[in-house]
């Protein structure tokens, strides 16, 4: 006899307006069990979670807690029934202390209304002792990396002894090493017979921790099973419904004119006057290249392309030459009238304004291509370009008139990867291209990559996933604490070698840290 | 076909012009109900409401373009205050041409507005506090400039005599009207600056960069958006707006006066609102601030028709600002 399900969802149908978009979709969650939720973007996950998390509680169908059936109608009521999500964005008040944080809402009170700190601070530091976060609870969160702030979230579920715990896409702002530490404390988590419902498109994580896998595909089950019968290769297919594509054939082999060389490259630190983020760093990017840079969080990869990008003004210093002519590190604006663009890797923060339409999003960066002399835009050519150019980016867009914050994820990014190309940039700085997005759309983006070094753009690559650098890359330059730890060519490269680099293992690289 | 049909009604329903447009027609079928026996159906009464809501109107373009960018502008009214007093000065006691002093004023105010530009791009000081500055120090300037009197056609000559003196054509032609005396020609300058400010939002190189700055700053700034010429341009606008609104004040007055348009920020930051733009920045337009404006100035008209007493008016008036935004949000999912 099995143990009563935490959570069972049965025949569930939830509609927008007089679109359906869960088309009865059966889902359901033991204790002590880790269940992946695997879909496309769009394909229901986010609406399905959100029945569960009581943000929706207009839909139809059975909704049972330990075979109750049950009705929440808020957020609030959800959380109350022990149902904790965690999500994608970070839902923290950053001005407030940790401690205030994870008792948010459900502040410990004593007999007059006023909160009992001492306690609070007391509890709270046995959560985060069980979280094994060593962080003092009266840190302010804005003073955390995004990554602890992200365990903090977790830690927060904990502290409302949470029995059901939804993780939307936990690691899209993590690296290597803060999954591993997150991975450990989710079979933890398990082990303790929570329920974690994961939401996630990377494979790796899929395959480190389902118990279950269920798919959704338009807003329909797939199926659910348990990862030894769902082989990647079949769960892709489930998940897209059609065979991708393996377009594996790397750009090309032999070195080209350098499109970019970069000599002693150093980012100041914004606080500490004799640290440097990036220190010392020389290279070459060569025409139609692919170089990849892999590093930890906090060595010093996204910094060298802002700086590159002259993102972080008078705090780079260093000599530049583009296509052989010196080129002096500028503002944003310089850099993109020379053909170098830089893709961040928060297009949320960094990168779309959410009201803007498609089309405006998609031409900000280039409308000088799009002006008269006087400054009048021309619509017909903007538009005729913008088109042309996401219908080659397989983009899904209700219309190009409508707000980005209207489309998915992936389609999001394409519209951010649309205005860096359309600028017809020689050299583009791609920092995390395929954050946050789905699998079909990052398939799209490696061929699109593809596609431009063929056409003679070079492309400076940083990403947190290292099956994307390896796949990708024609060259890397592994980083560590702001220097070049060591250098691999395509073939001589192995996951392992990269990590142990960007670990700070000693390495016979004449660069070396003695330098 | 009936569901497309209904489909294309509900997205239509959801854009904010629409929302707009429902409400200034909820406003004027009011004026039908309550017309004041029939006076709600003579031309000449919208003519006039037209007259009375053009110089709010007219800083209520510059308004709109400074609130896409995230910001506010408090200082129009001064900014109005000093133009009305700088052209009654140039052209009453010095005489001189309109075809000098309304350059020379459009320069000056233009000039203050860049300046509150700078200070907020450059230093990263908060709008609010910027225009607060600006919003005193030229109310301060207007009456250092009058001398804390109105500028009038009596003037003082160097002997101390003091003597009548016509106004110049300028004051009489400004506040004129046109097409057979149906429509007055500062609402016709109210139109033309609502026609600009729609050519620098909607088709100009300028108006892209306003949203974006608006709508995600920094994203503008990495997509190499010159963000600091575009404030300064934002905020410029607005001044230059506040300089046409001063000229027509101070025609429609006969002098310049250091203390008129006193509180009219908030009418220009009502009327926008009103529309739809919303103060969070990156959203909105100008067409939405006319039908604002039309909004409001028939609401005001209305209840002057109906003789409604000055405290009704002004309790009518906020609460009617609270619905009109709460309708524009409409439905949240």
């Amino acid at each position: 006899m099995r143990p009563s399900p935490l959570v069972t969802m049965r025949g569930i149908r939830k509609t927008f307006g007089p679109v359906e978009v869960l088309h009865g979709v059966d889902f359901t969650l033991q204790p002590g069990e880790v269940h992946v939720l695997a879909g496309e973007n769009g394909a229901g996950k986010s609406t399905l979670i959100n029945i569960l998390s009581g943000v929706f509680d207009d839909f139809s169908g059975e909704l049972q807690m330990r075979g109750r059936p049950v009705r929440f109608a808020s957020p609030m009521d959800a959380v109350g029934a022990g149902i904790a999500t965690i999500h994608q964005e970070l839902s923290l008040v950053a001005s407030m202390s940790v401690s205030d944080n994870l008792f948010l809402g459900h502040e410990i009170v004593r007999q007059y209304g006023t909160v009992d700190f001492g306690v609070q601070e007391a509890q709270a530091a046995s959560v985060l002792d069980e979280m094994r976060l060593d962080i003092a609870p009266s840190t302010l969160v804005e003073e955390l990396p995004i990554a602890r702030q992200q365990l903090l979230e977790i830690a927060r579920a904990l502290a409302r002894e949470a029995s059901v715990m939804i993780f939307d896409e936990p690691t899209s702002a993590l690296n290597e090493r803060e999954v591993e530490f997150l991975i450990e404390r989710i079979h933890e988590l398990r082990g303790r017979g929570r329920g974690i419902v994961y939401i996630t498109h990377k494979m790796e994580e899929i395959y480190r921790l389902a118990d279950r896998i269920t798919v959704l595909r338009d807003g329909r089950s797939v199926g659910t099973t348990t990862p030894d019968e769902l082989p990647p290769g079949e769960l892709v297919r489930w998940m897209v419904g059609r065979e991708l594509a393996a377009d594996d054939e790397r750009s090309h082999g032999p070195a080209e004119a350098p499109a970019l060389e970069v000599d002693g490259l150093r980012v100041a630190h914004p606080e500490l006057s004799d640290r440097y983020l990036v220190d010392d760093v020389s290279f070459t990017l060569r025409r139609g290249e692919i170089l990849g840079l892999a590093g930890l969080q906090g060595s010093g990869t996204s910094d060298l392309l802002h700086a590159l990008f002259g993102a972080l003004g008078r705090r780079a210093t260093g000599s530049l030459y583009l296509l052989g002519e010196q080129f002096a590190i500028g503002s944003p604006q310089d850099s993109v009238e020379h053909g170098v663009v830089l893709l961040t890797n928060d297009r949320k923060a960094l990168g779309l304004a959410p009201e803007m339409e498609v089309v405006h999003s998609a031409s900000l960066a280039s409308l000088a291509r799009f002006c008269s002399s006087v400054g009048w835009v021309r619509r017909d050519v903007e538009r005729d370009a913008v088109e042309s150019l996401t219908r080659e980016f397989n983009l899904n867009a209700p219309s190009l008139d409508a707000p980005v914050r209207t489309l998915s994820g992936g389609n999001q990014q394409k519209v951010y990867l649309a205005r860096c190309l359309l600028t017809e940039p020689r050299v583009l700085l791609l920092d995390e291209p395929t954050r946050g997005v789905d699998v079909a759309a990052k398939a799209d983006i490696y061929r699109l990559m593809r596609e431009w070094v063929r056409q003679g753009i070079s492309i400076l690559l940083t990403t947190s996933e290292l099956e994307e650098l390896l796949l990708l890359s024609d060259r890397i330059l592994v980083m560590h604490r702001g220097r070049v730890a060591a250098e691999f060519a395509q073939g001589e490269v192995t996951k392992d070698g990269i990590l142990a680099a960007a670990m700070g293992a000693a390495s016979p690289d004449e660069r070396g840290e003695s330098a | 076909m009936r569901e497309a049909w209904r489909e294309q009604l509900s997205r239509r329903w959801a854009l904010p012009v629409t929302r707009a447009m429902l409400a200034l027609l909820l406003m004027i079928a009011i004026g039908c109900l309550f017309h004041a026996d029939g006076a709600f159906f003579r031309w000449s009464v919208h003519r006039d409401m037209l007259r009375q809501v053009s110089v709010y109107g007219i800083l209520a373009c510059g308004m709109t373009v400074v609130i896409i960018t995230a910001g506010i502008d408090l200082s129009v009214s001064s900014l109005l205050a000093l133009a009305a007093v700088f052209f009654a000065w140039f052209t009453l006691p010095q005489g001189w041409p309109a075809a000098v002093a309304i350059p020379l004023v459009l320069l000056i105010c233009t000039t203050l507005g860049s300046v509150s530009g700078a200070l907020v791009a450059r230093m990263g000081i908060q709008p609010f506090i910027v225009t607060l500055a600006m919003m005193v120090f030229a109310r301060g300037l207007a009456k250092v400039v009058s001398g804390g009197q109105k500028i009038t056609n009596y003037v003082t000559a160097a002997d101390g005599s003091t003597r009548l003196i016509e106004h110049p054509p300028v004051f009489g032609m400004i506040d004129s009207r046109v097409l057979g005396g149906n429509i007055s020609i500062v609402t016709v300058v109210f139109l033309v600056c609502v026609l600009a400010t729609w050519v620098v939002l909607a088709r100009l190189r300028l108006g892209r960069h306003i949203y974006a700055v608006g709508g995600n700053k920094e994203a503008a700034r990495l997509s190499g958006v010159p963000v600091s010429r575009t404030l300064i341009a934002a905020y410029a606008l607005s001044g230059f707006f506040s300089a046409v609104a001063g000229i027509c004040q101070a025609a429609q007055e006969t002098h310049g006066d250091p203390e008129t348009g006193m509180a009219y920020e908030l009418d220009a930051i009502a009327m926008v609102v009103i529309g739809g733009t919303t103060l969070a920045g990156g959203k909105g337009s100008v067409v939405l601030t006319l039908v604002g404006v039309l909004t409001i100035g028939y609401l005001q008209k209305i209840l002057s028709l109906n003789a409604a007493p000055e405290a009704t008016r002004l309790m009518l008036t906020g609460a009617i600002i609270i619905c009109a935004v709460w309708f524009q949000r409409g439905r949240k999912r």
